[in-house]
């Protein structure tokens, strides 16, 4: 049997495998050192780039990180969420931080205030709010007047928060006193609550609910009693890498990162 | 005991002090030092009293002692008697009931929140029976920031009395049972005593952390002033819009504990630790 030429399929075989081989040899010498090296001419970015930003900008932002990174292979991003002006205050206390992206122009000027922005920020998303309910919505809101029902458990954030801000200027422009069971230390606080069912309905941004991905519904609150927040983006004076601060500011206002932002239910001016 | 004195009054080249382990141990010491020195350092002193004897300060001090208090005595009430039963009774699945009881020790002050939510919440295992039964909901209550402080905190005094009831000479106790003691009268009278100081050791241990429970309060019961919003609630909080004022808090919560340790006798935490300081 083995002394008989190889017979057809065997050769078949035998080709087969060495041209995949090839492809492999190919693939891992094509992907391996030229990657970054044709990659390399188009950037020079490198290091490690810190970016804080709010915790409302999480899903968004962490697409946008891919995809900077994708294009900027040898800077390694990581990015930071949490409510701003908690962010505000770890970069007055000189967190490494080289951008922030804060949920409103009060704490964006806090740390203006500190000598610590480099130019001017830029506004790169708006966000509006909605009311947030438990999927299939079971206390049957409606309007931001039911939320002064006493029976329902409203939860939001120290108005020192920018969404608890923001809430509490909605309800005041409608006029309403609503009695909060709690003041979450963040929006996601709130997320958390409502979405388990804890809390029977909160005030937060459209985007937040889009993030819950229909653990939670909105109610929508009409334009004339709505508020736009606007989301300022700036380098920090203290950065090591001011040039890819830089060029992640322009990403997030580049065509591809507003289309990121949009998908996440953000407005982009 | 005596051996090893004589021993060590003998050969002088043992009694040198062993300087690479006391310059280690002075590292150590430093890396503790230095935060609270640092605390100190940033407080500001010239409204400490007033940016202390704001409401909102003086509400949550006031009921950060109560819940504490509270948590610390419902975990001397179930906490004893959970101990005795570990130390004492052999029963099948024991060391699965333990590890059970023990578990919000090392688990994350917040994972134990969510999983409070699971059993007492509005739509946790008890919450809808607790609500028709006692009209309470859990959630957003003062009951419940004591409720999360007693889970987190009663596994430091189970732990630390049971390892005393272990320790004991139970022939003490048998034979106050033979003298024709009561069980109750026996346990009052003989064991009590002997595990005195393991028990104050960890009710002031439970205390202390119920004291500084921060993340299984605040996914739980929330945060809301007077209510739910305890000492390092406030302080968290007040770190984004008054520093100042969670600086302050921050000490008064130090000096707080840092007086209870330093007030227990070192008899209670342990046995005759104090240090000769002849050489």
């Amino acid at each position: 049997m083995t002394t008989e030429a190889p017979t057809n399929r065997q050769r078949a075989r035998r080709i087969l495998g060495s041209s995949l081989l090839t492809l492999v040899a190919v693939v891992v010498v094509a992907c391996g050192p030229s990657d970054s090296t044709s990659n390399d001419s188009g950037t020079s970015l490198a290091g490690s780039l810190t970016v804080s930003a709010a915790a409302s900008l999480q899903g968004a932002f962490t697409d946008i990180e891919v995809a900077f990174e994708k294009a900027h292979p040898r800077l390694n991003v990581t990015v930071n969420f949490g409510a701003s002006p908690t962010l505000a205050q770890q970069i007055i206390d000189a967190a490494p931080v080289d951008v922030f992206a804060s949920a409103d122009e009060a704490t964006m000027e806090k740390v203006a205030d500190e000598k610590l922005l480099n130019g001017a920020p830029t506004i790169f998303a708006t966000n509006s709010l909605e009311i947030i309910v438990r999927k299939g919505n079971p206390s049957k809101i409606t309007s931001l007047t039911d939320l002064s029902t006493s029976r329902l458990l409203y939860v939001t954030c120290a108005p020192e928060v920018p969404i608890g801000k923001y809430a509490g200027q909605v309800l005041q422009k409608a006029a309403l006193t609503v009695r909060p069971a709690s003041f979450e230390p963040d929006v996601k606080g709130i997320v958390a609550k409502v979405a388990s069912g804890e809390a029977d309905a909160g005030i937060v941004y459209a985007t937040d609910i889009n993030a819950t991905k229909g653990a939670a519904e909105g109610v929508v609150i009409p334009p004339n009693a709505n508020i736009t927040a606007e989301y300022p983006i700036a380098r920090i004076s203290t950065s090591a890498n001011s040039a890819a601060a830089q060029a992640w500011i322009a990403f997030v206002t580049s065509n591809e990162g507003r289309a990121i932002l949009r998908g996440y239910g953000f407005g982009t001016p | 005991m005596n051996q090893l004195r004589s021993t060590r009054k003998r050969s002088v080249g043992l009694r040198r002090p062993p300087v690479a382990i006391i310059a280690i141990a002075a590292i150590a010491i430093a890396f503790f030092m230095l935060p609270f020195i640092g605390l100190l350092w940033r407080v500001p002193w010239s409204d400490a009293w007033s940016l202390f004897t704001t409401t909102s300060s003086l509400t949550a001090l006031r009921l950060s002692l109560e819940t504490s208090l509270w948590a610390t005595g419902l975990s001397i009430l179930f906490g004893v008697p959970l101990a005795w039963v570990l130390a004492r009774f052999g029963f099948p699945g024991r060391r699965i009931v333990r590890a059970l009881c023990l578990l919000s020790l090392v688990l994350p002050p917040v994972v134990g929140g969510v999983a409070l939510f699971a059993a007492y919440g509005r739509r946790g295992l008890l919450g809808d029976s607790l609500f028709e039964l006692f009209g309470v909901r859990l959630p957003f209550s003062t009951a419940g920031v004591v409720l999360a402080q007693t889970f987190i905190a009663m596994p430091f005094l189970v732990l630390t009395v049971e390892a005393a009831l272990r320790g004991l000479d139970q022939r003490a106790e048998d034979a106050a049972r033979t003298l024709g003691a009561s069980r109750w009268y026996a346990f009052r009278r003989v064991t009590l005593p002997a595990i005195r100081p393991a028990l104050i050791a960890g009710a002031v241990l439970a205390w202390a952390r119920a004291l500084g429970e921060f993340g299984a309060t605040i996914t739980f019961a929330g945060n809301f002033p007077g209510r739910t919003q305890t000492m390092p609630l406030s302080v968290y909080l007040a770190l984004e819009s008054n520093p100042g004022q969670a600086l302050v808090l921050s000490v008064v919560m130090i000096a707080i504990s840092f007086g209870v340790l330093l007030s227990l006798r070192d008899q209670w935490l342990g046995g005759s630790t104090t240090p000769r300081t002849s050489r």
